[in-house]
C-alpha cells in the first residue's frame, strides 16, 4: 500500500472525526445535549483506558507473558463493579465540588492546597510521558509495518520524523477541540462524542481481527484450544506475585490516570451514568480481550521468528492477504492512540494551567487578578501546556530508543499515577487526612517510583549509571535502584510498585497523625468526606470578608466572560434585587468560588477570591463556635423533646384522674339518689301511720300496732343514719381507734354470739380451729368485731345450702393474720365480687333481713383503718372471705 | 465534643430492608470477584507444570461474564435509588472515621 494511501486515510479519518466533533460542538452550543449525555456516550468515552497499549501491545504482552495480560482489564473490571465503594463517591464529590482534574481533586481536599496541586501535576505530567511515547511508538511501528511489507517497497521516511509528525498533528487536533472555550465546567462535548466514536471504531477493527484469526485463519474455538495448548504460551504460567501486583494496579490506575479521571468525573459525572457504565466497561474490555490470545498463538504459529508480537494485529492479515483487514486495524490502532493522546492532554494541560501557570501569574503580576482578560491567559496556557505535553512524550520516545515492549512501558506510567491513590482514598474516606501528610506521601512515593523504575526504564547508563545498579550510590548496596532495602530477587516491577505504596502509605499516614489541619482543610475534608450527607449548613467559608460586588463582578467576567453577567442577574433576581448587581453574602462567594472554581481549579479560584474578599478567612475558633452552636441548638431540641415526653405523660395522668373525677361524680349521683330512696321508704310508711293515727278513731290495738310500726321504722331510719355517719368517719379517716390485747378467739366468740340473733330459726355447724385462734392482737377489738360480725350474719342470712355449715380458719404468716370466714352457700358470681363491698350494692338478696347494704363498705373501711382489709376469697366451694389484718397495729400514737 | 445525632431507626420496613441488602450486595460483589480472579494462582503450581493456559483462560473469561452479568443485575437495580440522597451509608457509616474501601483492587 502505497505511503501516501495511508497517509491519505490517516487524515481522511481525522478529518471525519474532526467533523464529528464540530458537529456535536454545534449542537451544544445551542444546548441539545441530551443524547450526548447518554449513559452510552459515557461508557464508549471510559474506553479510553484501552489505548494503542491494548490494541497492539496486548498482544504482545500475551505472546510474551501468556495470560497476564488479562490483569490489566480485570483490576479495572474489579473497581466498576465495585463502583458503589470508590467511583461513585468520587463522581458525587467531582460533581458538587466542580472538580476539574485529579490534582484539583487533591488539592481542593485538603484545604485548595496550590502545592498539592503542583505536586499532583508534576507527577502526572512525568508519568504521562510514557504513556505518550507509547502512542506514538505503536503508531510509527504501525506505519513502518506498512512500509516493509508493501511491493512499491516504499520506505518509512525516518522513524524519528513519523513520530514528531504524528506528535504534531495531535497537539493540533487537541487545541483545536480542547481549548477551544473556557468553559464554566471542564467538559468538551465535541471531544467525547470523537473518542466514543474512536471506541467503536477500534473495538470493531480488533473484533474483526479477532474473528478472521478464529474462523479465517483457524478453525474455530476448538482448535483455537488445541493450537494454544501446542504453542509456547501453553507454558507460561501465571506468576502469584506479578498477577497480583498488576491487577492492583492497573485496578488503582484506572482511577487515578488524568484521561480516566477527566471522562470517569470532570466531563460528565452522573451516578446513572456510572450506574450503566459499572457493567457496560467491563464488557467492553471483555471483548476487547477475547481474542488477544487467538491472535498472539496465531501470530507466534505463522509469522517468522522475530517478528515483532506487539503488531501480530496488523502482520498477521497482511500476510494472510487481507489489506483491508489491515487496513482497518490500522485505523482501530490509530484510533486507540490518538484519543489516548487528546484525553490525555487535555487532562494535563487543565491541571498544568489550574495548578503551576495560573498560580504563577496571579503571583507574578498581582495586579492581573484585578484587572485584564484572564481567559485568553488560561488559554494560552493550556495551548501550551498541550504543546509541551506531548513534546514529553516525544522526548521520552527519543531518549528509550522508541524500542521497548509496549506493555512494559505502560505499566512505569500505571505506577507512577498509583501513586495518587493512598492521597486520594485516605482524602474521601478520612477525615483525619492532613494536607502535610498527603505531600509527603505523594512525594515520597513518587521519588520512590522515579528512583526504582522510571530512571531505570531509561536502561543502564542513559540516566543511571550501570555501576549504582550493581552497587548503589556511593556503593551504599541497600540503595541499589533494583533492590532497596536489600530486597532483591524480585520482579523489578514488583519491586519498585511495592516499596512506592509502602513508603507512600506509611509517609501519609504518619504525616496525616502527626500534624493539625488547617481549618479551611477540616471544613473541605468533612465535606469530602460526608458528601453523602445531606447539605449540613457548616460554617461559611466567607463569613467574615466583604467584598464589592461589582468588583466580583469584574472579576468573574475575566474568566467566565458574557456569562458572568447571566450569573450575577440570577443571583440578584434570587435576592431579591433589581439589576446586575446581588448582594456579597457569604453564600453567594462560596456559590461563586465553586463556579470559578470549575474553569480555573479550587486553589486558583479561592486565591483570586481572597484577593477581593480579604484574606482574613475562618479561623479555627470559629468552626469550633459554629460546631458549639450546633452542638447546643441539637442539645436544646433534645430537652425540649424530653419536656415534651414529660408534658404528655403528665397529660396522660391529668386525662386519667379526670376519668376517675367523672366516675367519682357518677358514684356520688348514684349514692345521692340511693339514700334519698333508702331514707324514704320508712318514711314512707312513718308518715302513713302517722296520719293514721292522727285520725284518732283506731281502736287501741291497732294504735299500739301501727305506733310500734312507726318506732320500728324509725329505729332502721336511725340505724341507716347511723351506718352512713359511721362510714363517713371511717372513710375521712379520723376515726378513733380504741387499740388494745386482745385474744383473737374470744372476738369470735362475741361476734357469733352477736350474730346469733340473725335468722335464730336455722342452726349453723360452726367450724373450728381453737388452737389456731389462740392469738393475741393488738388492735381495735370492738371494730374488728363488728367486722366478724357483719361476715357471720351475712352467712346466716344468705346461706342456701340445707344443712348449712360455717368454716373459720385463721393463719398467721409473717406478722400478719388471715381469718377466713368460708361457708357452703352458692358461690358469687364473678361480676358480683367486687361490687359487693361497694355502698348499697344489696344482691337480689331474698330476705332482705334489715340493713341498707352499707355493712361490707363498712367492714371494708374498718379493715382499712386497721391496717388490713377484706377480700372476697375465690375457689373455696362457695362464698368466702378473708380478712387480713396485722399482729400489732401500728397507729401514728404508737408511732409518734 | 460529643455531638448528639437524630436516632436511625433500629428496624427497616421491607423495601428498605431489601435495598440495604442490595447496596451490600453492590459492595460484596468485587471481593468475590477478586476472589475468584486470584484463585488461578493456587491451581498452577499443584497442577501438571505446564499447559494450563488454554484452561485458566476459559476459566476467567467465565468469571468475567459472570461479573458483568451480576453488577448489570445490581446497577438496574441499584439505578433507582443511585441518586437518593436519603440512603443511609450502611450500618457503620463512612462519616467519621471512613473504613477505607479497598477500591476493589485485591
Amino acid at each position: 500500500m502505497p505511503f501516501n494511501v495511508l497517509v491519505l486515510s490517516c487524515f481522511t479519518y481525522v478529518f471525519f472525526l474532526f467533523l464529528v466533533a464540530y458537529l456535536v460542538e454545534r449542537r451544544a452550543a445551542r444546548g441539545r445535549v441530551a443524547w450526548l449525555r447518554s449513559p452510552l456516550v459515557y461508557t464508549l468515552s471510559l474506553s479510553i483506558y484501552c489505548t494503542a497499549w491494548t490494541f497492539y501491545g496486548a498482544v504482545g504482552y500475551a505472546a510474551r507473558s501468556g495470560l497476564e495480560f488479562l490483569a490489566i482489564y480485570l483490576g479495572p473490571t474489579l473497581v466498576f463493579v465495585g463502583w458503589w465503594w470508590v467511583l461513585r463517591k468520587l463522581v458525587r464529590i467531582g460533581r458538587k465540588h466542580r472538580v476539574t482534574s485529579i490534582g484539583d481533586l487533591i488539592s481542593s481536599r485538603y484545604g485548595k492546597s496550590n502545592l498539592l496541586g503542583v505536586i499532583v501535576t508534576v507527577m502526572a505530567v512525568v508519568a504521562a510521558t510514557p504513556y505518550i511515547a507509547l502512542q506514538l511508538q505503536s503508531v510509527t511501528l504501525s506505519f513502518g509495518v506498512f512500509a516493509s511489507d508493501t511491493p512499491e517497497g516504499w520506505a518509512l521516511p525516518d522513524r524519528n520524523a513519523t513520530a514528531f509528525w504524528v506528535a504534531v498533528g495531535l497537539a493540533l487536533f487537541t487545541v483545536l477541540f480542547g481549548t477551544r472555550n473556557l468553559d464554566a465546567k471542564e467538559q468538551h462535548h465535541g471531544v467525547v462524542t470523537a473518542i466514543a466514536v474512536e471506541a467503536v471504531v477500534k473495538l470493531i477493527a480488533l473484533l474483526a481481527v479477532g474473528i478472521f484469526v478464529v474462523w479465517g485463519l483457524a478453525d474455530g474455538p476448538a482448535d483455537i484450544v488445541a493450537r494454544i495448548d501446542a504453542s509456547k504460551i501453553a507454558d507460561l504460567d501465571l506468576q502469584p506475585g506479578r498477577w497480583f501486583g498488576v491487577i492492583f494496579l492497573a485496578g488503582a490506575a484506572v482511577i487515578c490516570l488524568p484521561r480516566m479521571f477527566q471522562v470517569l468525573v470532570v466531563e460528565d459525572g452522573d451516578e446513572r451514568h456510572l450506574a450503566r457504565a459499572s457493567w457496560a466497561f467491563p464488557l467492553y474490555l471483555f471483548a476487547m480481550s477475547l481474542f488477544i490470545v487467538p491472535i498472539a498463538v496465531l501470530g507466534l504459529e505463522r509469522l517468522p521468528a522475530g517478528s515483532n508480537p506487539d503488531m501480530f494485529v496488523l502482520t498477521l492479515p497482511l500476510s494472510a492477504g487481507q489489506g483491508g483487514l489491515a487496513m482497518l486495524a490500522f485505523l482501530g490502532g490509530f484510533s486507540s492512540a490518538t484519543s489516548m493522546v487528546i484525553i490525555e492532554a487535555i487532562a494535563l494541560s487543565t491541571m498544568v494551567s489550574n495548578h503551576i501557570v495560573m498560580p504563577l501569574w496571579l503571583r507574578l503580576r498581582p495586579q492581573t487578578a484585578v484587572s485584564g482578560d484572564l481567559r485568553l491567559i488560561v488559554l494560552l496556557a493550556r495551548r501550551v501546556s498541550i504543546a509541551g505535553v506531548l513534546a514529553l512524550g516525544y522526548g521520552y520516545f527519543r531518549l528509550s530508543g522508541g524500542a521497548g515492549a509496549l506493555a512494559a512501558i505502560g505499566l512505569i506510567s500505571f505506577a507512577g499515577v498509583a501513586q495518587v491513590l493512598p492521597a486520594m482514598l485516605g482524602g474521601i474516606f478520612w477525615r483525619g487526612a492532613t494536607r502535610v501528610g498527603a505531600a509527603a506521601g505523594l512525594s515520597i512515593g513518587f521519588a520512590t517510583w522515579a528512583y526504582s523504575m522510571y530512571l531505570p526504564s531509561f536502561g543502564p547508563d542513559a540516566v543511571i549509571s550501570a555501576q549504582v545498579f550493581a552497587e548503589g550510590p556511593f556503593g551504599m548496596g541497600w540503595l541499589r535502584p533494583q533492590a532497596l532495602f536489600g530486597v532483591a530477587g524480585i520482579d523489578p516491577l514488583l519491586h519498585a510498585v511495592f516499596w512506592s505504596m509502602v513508603l507512600n502509605t506509611g509517609a501519609f499516614i504518619a504525616g496525616s497523625l502527626l500534624t493539625f489541619p488547617g481549618p479551611e482543610e477540616r471544613l473541605q475534608g468533612a465535606a469530602f468526606v460526608n458528601v453523602f450527607e445531606a447539605d449540613n449548613a457548616g460554617p461559611r467559608p466567607w463569613a467574615r470578608g466583604q467584598a464589592e460586588p461589582e468588583a466580583l463582578l469584574v472579576m468573574t467576567q475575566r474568566i467566565l466572560g458574557d456569562a458572568a453577567l447571566g450569573l450575577f442577574a440570577t443571583e440578584a433576581k434570587a435576592q431579591g434585587k433589581e439589576g446586575y448587581l446581588p448582594d456579597a453574602s457569604p453564600e453567594f462567594v462560596e456559590r461563586l468560588e465553586r463556579r470559578l472554581a470549575g474553569s480555573v481549579g479550587a486553589a486558583t479560584a479561592h486565591a483570586m477570591i481572597s484577593e477581593l474578599v480579604g484574606r482574613d478567612r475562618i479561623s479555627v475558633e470559629d468552626l469550633m463556635a459554629v460546631a458549639n452552636e450546633t452542638a447546643q441548638i441539637m442539645e436544646y431540641s433534645g430537652r425540649l423533646e424530653a419536656q415534651q415526653t414529660q408534658l404528655s405523660r403528665t397529660a396522660g395522668a391529668l386525662r386519667e384522674a379526670n376519668e376517675k373525677l367523672t366516675q367519682v361524680s357518677v358514684q356520688k349521683d348514684a349514692f345521692l339518689s340511693q339514700i334519698s330512696h333508702e331514707l324514704r321508704t320508712p318514711m314512707t310508711s312513718i308518715r302513713a301511720f302517722s296520719e293514721l293515727l292522727m285520725e284518732g278513731d283506731a281502736p287501741p290495738q291497732t294504735v299500739a300496732a301501727q305506733a310500734g310500726i312507726i318506732n320500728a321504722e324509725a329505729i332502721r331510719l336511725t340505724r341507716l343514719l347511723d351506718d352512713l355517719l359511721d362510714l363517713s368517719v371511717l372513710e375521712n379517716g379520723s376515726v378513733q381507734l380504741d387499740v388494745g390485747l386482745a385474744s383473737l378467739r374470744k372476738m369470735i366468740d362475741r361476734a357469733l354470739v352477736a350474730a346469733g340473733n340473725v335468722r335464730p330459726e336455722r342452726s349453723f355447724v360452726i367450724d373450728r380451729d381453737p388452737l389456731a385462734e389462740d392469738v393475741f392482737l393488738r388492735t381495735d377489738a370492738d371494730r374488728l368485731v363488728q367486722v366478724f360480725i357483719n361476715l357471720i350474719s351475712n352467712a346466716r342470712k344468705y346461706c342456701d345450702a340445707a344443712a348449712p355449715r360455717l368454716k373459720i380458719a385463721v393463719r398467721q404468716k409473717g406478722g400478719r393474720v388471715t381469718v377466713d370466714f368460708i361457708d357452703n352457700g352458692t358461690a358469687l358470681p364473678k361480676a358480683s365480687r367486687a361490687l359487693i363491698f361497694e355502698k348499697f350494692a344489696r344482691l337480689s338478696d331474698p330476705s332482705r333481713a334489715g340493713g341498707a347494704g352499707l355493712g361490707l363498705a363498712i367492714s371494708r373501711e374498718v379493715m382499712a383503718n386497721l391496717g388490713g382489709n377484706i377480700g372476697y376469697l375465690p375457689g373455696q366451694g362457695g362464698p368466702a372471705f378473708r380478712v387480713t389484718l396485722p399482729l400489732h397495729l401500728v397507729t401514728d400514737a404508737s408511732r409518734g | 465534643m460529643r455531638r448528639p445525632r437524630p436516632r436511625a431507626p433500629l428496624f427497616l420496613p421491607r423495601p428498605d430492608y431489601r435495598r440495604r441488602r442490595l447496596v451490600d450486595a453492590a459492595r460484596l460483589l468485587p471481593v468475590l470477584g477478586g476472589f475468584l480472579v486470584l484463585l488461578p494462582i493456587l491451581w498452577v503450581r499443584a497442577d501438571a507444570p505446564s499447559g494450563g493456559t488454554a484452561r485458566d483462560g476459559i476459566y476467567l473469561f467465565v468469571i468475567w461474564a459472570v461479573l458483568v452479568g451480576a453488577a448489570a443485575l445490581l446497577a438496574n437495580r441499584l439505578d433507582d435509588i443511585a441518586d437518593d440522597d436519603t440512603v443511609p451509608e450502611g450500618d457503620a457509616d463512612t462519616s467519621d472515621t471512613g473504613a477505607a474501601g479497598s477500591g476493589g483492587d485485591a
